[in-house]
């Protein structure tokens, strides 16, 4: 009775600790503190447990966490930046897959009807978060065709799988064992599930899948606490669930769609867009480099190709140029730019670029006709101008940064290929517009040594 | 009662989780994500009590177990480190810590 005492005030510590924690993450000069604070809270929460005699073989406990340090600290150091969107899916993947585990080990226990319940909640969530996250670490990595994969037929199968996994679900609640067939068959469904889930999703939406990915991850802990009767497995559980669900509906209304929409359709299929004509107005880096230094004011924006052509440095450092030329530089950053959200951030950040010129979209487009020069560097869905005329484009009603209301823009481009969505961009045939074809960090590298002679 | 117990727990954490997470600026939002990823690893504390269950449990429910510490572990201490490592390139010019 002692016992129970101290590890329940010991999880109201942790708990705690991982509240103040996310609070702290929600300001950049607090977040790494806040971190800190949930490290501490997650390392209290896991001594306690060791210290309980519920534990009664050490054992195993060490081999398994001595193989989960180390790859954990090899994975955390060794990891690109640019890679990172695939690291967190994998961790996301990892997270589900042991609370999917930890549910079925309680099978192995004493068990009731609200506890076969709660595994099989803890098996499934957990069992899609892990197959999902491998599916999406597959597309970021491009191990994997990175396109949304659309059949015919793909609701019905879809739907076909649910029901199955339903009914085995209820077949299994209805006589749990650790060794029923039902239980097999719920896992390899929920796998199934994740992977089918997942692969209808294309690259430019996967922001809204790994938060969504996140939030599930959560939940799977949070069900497997209710299994296995843990409180604090509960609470920290459902703050990540709910934290989760909120990035992914930031992330949906950043590109103006519903939830169901992007998780149950490819993108772009209904509608065909407006034919875009004009004529392009090329532009050579050293002219390009002659107006940059003649402006007063200049914004970057920056799409998912800055991460693909690692330029983020080479444009840091532009700009650093700029400034010591007296010209007011910012980076106006989508929030769905890139492949995971606030992607361009990191980038950024890891290039020394200081967080108060980080703009967010809702800032900087009230000012966007008073800036001199906006360069776009591999963005294209999210600066184009279709999503406020044209109501026949796929992205209308989008949310985008208004770069064609700077005064000039540069979009720095391989060639004229269309977006991830497939549509045509009127911006880069707007008359402010010049285009500066070729890789962006080439491109970028040549303007700083035209500023520098 | 238990049940009704811990659902008003799960209720609470979640209107807090929604009250917390939705002042956070753009900037952050992947070490967010990464730093609340660290925090679902919280599993691990299942995990560790599936695998030190000792001799008394079967073999397959302990291979599970560690197998589920494993997982939980790369989460717990990959998630956080990652996102320490985030944080700590996100600096506003003049600070050189």
């Amino acid at each position: 009775m002692l016992e129970h005492v101290y590890i329940n005030a010991a999880y109201i510590v942790a708990a705690a600790l991982f509240i103040f924690g996310l609070k702290l993450l929600s300001k950049p000069a607090t977040a790494r503190k806040g971190n800190l604070f949930s490290a501490v809270g997650m390392l209290i929460a896991i001594v306690a447990t060791l210290l309980s005699n519920q534990i009664l073989d050490w054992n195993w406990i060490l081999l398994g966490a001595a193989i989960g340090i180390v790859i954990g600290v090899a994975a955390s150091r060794l990891i690109a930046m640019t890679a990172m969107p695939e690291m967190v899916a994998i961790f996301n993947g990892l997270g589900g897959g042991a609370s999917l585990l930890v549910g079925w080990v309680a099978l192995f226990g004493a068990v009731n009807t609200f506890i076969s319940v709660t595994v099989v909640l803890s098996i499934v969530i957990g069992g899609m978060t892990f197959s999902g996250s491998a599916i999406a670490w597959g597309k970021l990595s491009e191990t994997i065709t990175s396109r949304a994969l659309v059949f015919s037929g793909q609701r019905f199968v879809n739907s076909a799988i649910l029901i199955a996994l339903v009914v085995c679900a209820v077949m299994f609640a209805l006589a749990p064992a650790s060794n029923s067939p039902y239980l097999y068959a719920v896992i390899g469904l929920a796998f199934l599930l994740g992977i089918m889930a997942v692969i209808p999703i294309g690259g430019a939406d996967m922001p809204v899948v790994i938060s969504l990915l996140n939030s599930y991850s959560g939940l799977a802990a949070c069900a497997a606490g209710f299994a296995i009767n843990n409180v604090i497995l509960i609470v920290a559980g459902s703050l990540v669930g709910a934290a989760g669900f909120i990035l992914t509906n930031i992330m949906c209304k950043a590109m103006n769609r519903s939830l169901p929409n992007v998780l149950f359709s490819g993108f772009g299929a209904a509608k065909a867009a407006t034919k875009v004509d004009g004529e392009v107005h090329p532009i050579s880096a050293e002219d390009a480099t002659l107006i940059l230094e003649a402006a007063s004011s200049v914004t970057f924006v920056p799409g998912y190709g800055m991460a693909v052509a690692q330029a983020q440095h080479v444009i840091c450092e532009l700009g650093e140029l700029l400034e010591s030329n007296g010209t007011e530089v910012s980076y106006a950053i989508h929030p769905v730019a890139g492949r995971m959200p606030g992607h361009m951030n990191v980038l950024l950040a890891e290039a020394n670029v200081s967080y108060d010129q980080l703009i967010e979209m809702d800032d900087i487009n009230p000012r966007l006709d008073s800036i001199d020069v906006a360069v776009v560097i591999g963005a294209n869905d999210v600066v184009n101008p279709a999503a406020r005329t044209d109501e026949n484009s796929p992205i209308y009603g989008m949310p985008i940064i208004n770069v064609d209301k700077a005064k000039t823009v540069f979009v720095l481009k391989r060639t004229m290929a269309s977006g991830f969505a497939g549509i045509d961009n009127p911006l880069f045939f707007g008359s402010n517009t010049r285009m500066l074809f070729g890789d962006a960090k080439t491109s970028i590298s040549s303007m700083i040594s035209e500023f520098k002679t | 009662m238990e049940a009704i117990f811990l659902g008003l727990i799960l209720l609470l954490s979640i209107f807090l989780g929604f009250e917390l997470i939705s002042k956070v600026p753009s900037t952050l939002h992947t070490p967010l994500m990464s730093g609340a990823n660290a925090i679902s690893g919280i599993t691990l504390v299942g995990a560790l009590l599936a695998a030190g269950a000792g001799a008394a449990s079967p073999r397959l429910a302990i291979f599970l177990g560690v197998a589920a510490v494993t997982f939980a572990t790369i989460n717990v201490v990959g998630g956080y480190l990652v996102t320490d490592r985030m944080l700590g390139m996100f600096k506003k010019r003049g600070d050189d810590s």
